[in-house]
């Protein structure tokens, strides 16, 4: 299908940089630890009042947007069938994995009764008119399917003697031959959930400010989140390229944002349309603090939109990164906004993350990089190197 | 209403619904079907039972009904009375036939009693006896005579021939008021008078008249009783208690009580548990379809008033009015919230360090991956146009 086929980096997996996360994640997990031996009010700030705090919009709400990544590529490659951007597939899928796994895994943590949550799965306890259910069990069907489809990346890499041993290679057959399948999951999956975090929203009511409440919220939360998908794909391939010296895939980005640019343009005619008709559109020059976030968020929005309206631009790699940067940027303070800054639950109810709170979501982002780097190094996941020839084992 | 605009698929099997004038106590025939679909809503069943329930309510030969009423204040009638989807008189006259019933039959004296004894023997084995009232055992029954003999007597008789019985209220069902200590007259329920007998217990102080309908409307229907628990309560109306489905319920669990009438919190509608609400152990769907049809919210607790557990012996009559109900579900945590619990936490030190940290880690690393970018920008300029090219091919 590639050029260059996949493989892995190889590389010492301890580095400096991977050191210096792994403090992090270590700091995280002692945090994480005293949650679980002492209840969520030793570690979170998180109230009644508040009952989603700092993990859920950073590690559920915007993690699983940036691990959109692999949605919004399947989307393009195999749905609209531009197989030209095939190569930035796995990479991809690998940062919706890790998104998407660490997302549940952060759920386990804020949920307060977590030995309850296999009940979720019991279709006699089904509550089907509910959004969180919907969310619960896509997601986890989705984290399940990602895996699915990076299956074969570990079979590429399993020895022939295991293989043979555990007669893999039916499986590896049975992968190929029914892998659409697990595709088409892969793309309808998000599509249901990621508008469904949008329908959380919904029952907030007089909660959220009218600058964000709209019946319009879940189709602009799947928009946004193909726009992250798209963008974390541009920054992460960007990074990588740089730091292990692989091949360019600047031609792949400039198209790639494009079509991010696209979709921007139509958030931002639907977010204001819907302002516009629902004629709430003067609380943006209220000049309190929800116009103040409004603005801040369109400017981060309407950048790239502005950076990447010519061809020229987009293919210099400095500004489709500074685009990338303000598209992420303005996708997850769209979320934080909707869940956390533009609420206001009445009753003198405030909130702020407390430090273990902040640290327990930066130890899972940590450990989401730390994954990251292990398995780019040990599986086949990224395009060929430039750097092969310097004795690398393969 | 789905099924009522396919009735012309099934027309032939139900019968004439509009061939007479006041077949259906006024209502129009798309009216009863839809009477009918509530019934079978009320009871549970699918909203297809509903023409079920319109063919076995418009049978030709209405089933006949005996009413006999011993120590009892006729409270479970009047709130028959006021029972308007549709109005009792739909049932008595239209649906069953009310051979007998002190407070309600024309006749009277003599001829009541002969009209009765002549529908009994015609209708032997079919008819359906309703018992309102607590029957006294003490000193052979002498303390409540109707025709000259002792209810007690006129109740083993009746059951004898009976198809079905329903103790209505809570004195037929449990014994009620009279029972109460010392229990002059040595009241008891219907089911202790009749060892043997399926008797149908529908106990309330009064008893929801919709319960009574809906399940008189199952026997007609089905044949035989509703699913009952082990009272011989039906469980679709006494299945829950009212604790599980009052609108007051998240007071409960929020720790907002009323502490006495008419303080603040009572005034603001907070949970009465405090001051004596028996919810948490009597068993009635109460909350959930209320009195009066008079909308939501009219019932006692909706009013403010504590329930006092009229469907359960042993606490309604029984227990102190103040006294605390013994909480079925779970018991209330030891500790309630207070009502004024800190709204949050402000920002610490810490916490505004690590946020700016990560922010100006951010920045940082942003910044660096820029200025590394300036001489590759150009290089992948140029590679994208030399890809794009050969991508066209």
């Amino acid at each position: 299908m590639s050029e260059t086929a996949p493989r892995p980096l190889g590389g010492p997996i301890v580095t400096k940089p991977f050191a210096i996360l792994g403090v992090f994640l270590l700091i995280g997990g002692y945090f994480i630890l005293r949650r679980f031996l002492f209840g969520m009010a030793d570690v979170s700030n998180m109230s009644n009042g508040y009952p989603i705090g700092t993990w859920v919009v950073l590690d559920v709400v915007i993690g699983t947007a940036f691990g959109c990544g692999g949605f919004a590529m399947a989307l393009l490659v195999y749905i609209f069938n531009r197989n030209v951007y095939h190569p930035l597939m796995r990479p991809a899928l690998l940062g919706g994995v890790f998104g998407y796994t660490l997302a549940g895994l952060a759920v386990m943590i804020d949920l307060g009764r977590y030995w309850n949550a296999f009940n979720l799965l019991m279709p006699w306890y089904a509550q089907i008119n509910s959004v969180i259910f919907e969310v619960a069990l896509c997601v986890m069907a989705y984290i399940t399917v990602l895996w699915i489809e990076f299956w074969p990346a570990f079979l590429e890499r399993m020895p022939v003697a295991i293989k043979q041993r555990f007669n893999l290679h039916k499986l590896q057959v049975f992968l190929r031959r029914y892998m659409y399948v697990f595709i088409g999951l892969g793309v309808l999956l998000p599509t249901m959930h990621q508008s469904s975090l949008g329908s959380v929203l919904l029952i907030m009511g007089s909660k959220l400010s009218p600058l964000w409440y709209t019946q319009w919220l879940p189709l602009l939360y799947l928009i946004s989140a193909l726009t992250m998908g798209y963008g974390v794909v541009m920054l992460e391939s960007t990074l990588v390229q740089r730091s292990f010296k692989l091949p360019s895939e600047a031609a792949l980005l400039a198209k790639l944002s494009r079509v991010a640019a696209g979709l921007l343009v139509l958030f931002l005619a639907v977010r204001f349309g819907d302002l516009l008709a629902r004629g709430q559109l003067g609380r943006a020059f209220a000049g309190d603090r929800y116009s103040v976030l409004f603005l801040i968020e369109t400017a981060l929005f309407a950048a790239p939109v502005l950076i990447l309206a010519s061809r020229r631009r987009c293919a210099n790699m400095r500004l489709r990164f500074l685009a990338t940067i303000s598209l992420l940027a303005a996708g997850s303070l769209y979320r934080m906004n909707g869940y956390l800054l533009a609420i206001d639950p009445g009753n003198g109810w405030t909130y702020f993350p407390s430090a273990p709170e902040l640290m327990i979501t930066v130890g899972v982002v940590c450990l989401e990089i730390m994954l990251y780097l292990i398995f780019v190094k040990t599986l086949p996941v990224l395009p060929g190197s430039i750097a092969e020839a310097s004795g690398r084992p393969s | 209403m789905g099924f009522v605009d396919d009735t012309d698929r099934v027309s032939g099997t139900i019968r004439n619904l509009d061939g007479y004038e006041g077949a259906l106590g006024g209502l129009t025939r798309r009216e009863f079907l839809k009477y009918c679909t509530g019934v079978a809503v009320t009871l549970g069943l699918s909203s297809f039972t509903g023409l079920r329930i319109a063919q076995a309510a418009t049978a030709p030969q209405r089933p006949p009904v005996i009413w006999l009423s011993a120590q009892e204040c006729t409270g479970c009638t009047e709130s028959l009375l006021r029972a308007y989807h549709p109005t009792l008189e739909t049932l008595i006259l239209d649906m069953i036939s009310l051979d007998y019933h002190e407070a309600l039959c024309s006749g009277a004296g003599h001829q009541a009693e002969a009209y009765k004894a002549k529908s009994m023997k015609e209708n032997w084995g079919k008819y359906v006896l309703v018992v309102d009232g607590s029957i006294p055992t003490k000193d052979g029954g002498v303390y409540c005579m109707v025709a000259g003999k002792p209810i007690l007597q006129a109740v083993k008789e009746a059951a004898e021939g009976a198809a079905a019985i329903i103790s209505i209220g809570s004195c037929a069902s449990w014994g009620g008021i009279p029972s109460s200590d010392p229990n002059p007259t040595g009241a008891k329920p219907v089911h202790a008078v009749l060892p043997g007998k399926t008797v149908i217990n529908l106990p309330g102080c009064p008893p929801n008249p919709y319960n009574f309908l809906s399940t008189v409307l199952y026997l007609l229907t089905f044949g035989k009783p509703p699913d009952l628990d082990i009272k011989n309560r039906p469980k679709f109306a006494y299945g829950r208690l009212v604790h599980e489905n009052c609108e007051r319920r998240p007071h409960f669990d929020a720790g907002r009580f009323a502490l006495e009438y008419g303080d603040f919190g009572h005034r603001q509608g907070w949970c009465l548990y405090k001051i004596g609400c028996k919810g948490p152990e009597t068993h009635a769907n109460c909350p959930a379809i209320g009195f009066g049809d008079a909308g939501e919210g009219n019932w006692p607790v909706g009013i403010g008033h504590p329930c006092f557990g009229c469907t359960e012996q042993g606490i309604g009559f029984t227990k102190p009015l103040h006294a605390l109900a013994d909480v079925k579900t779970f018991s209330p945590p030891a500790a309630f919230p207070t009502v004024d619990s800190p709204k949050g936490e402000g920002i610490t030190p810490a916490a505004a360090a690590i946020a700016a940290g990560i922010a100006g880690l951010g920045a940082g690393a942003g910044a660096m991956a820029l200025r590394g970018m300036k001489d590759e920008g150009e290089e992948g300029g140029k590679e994208a146009s030399s890809r794009s090219s050969s991508g066209q091919h």
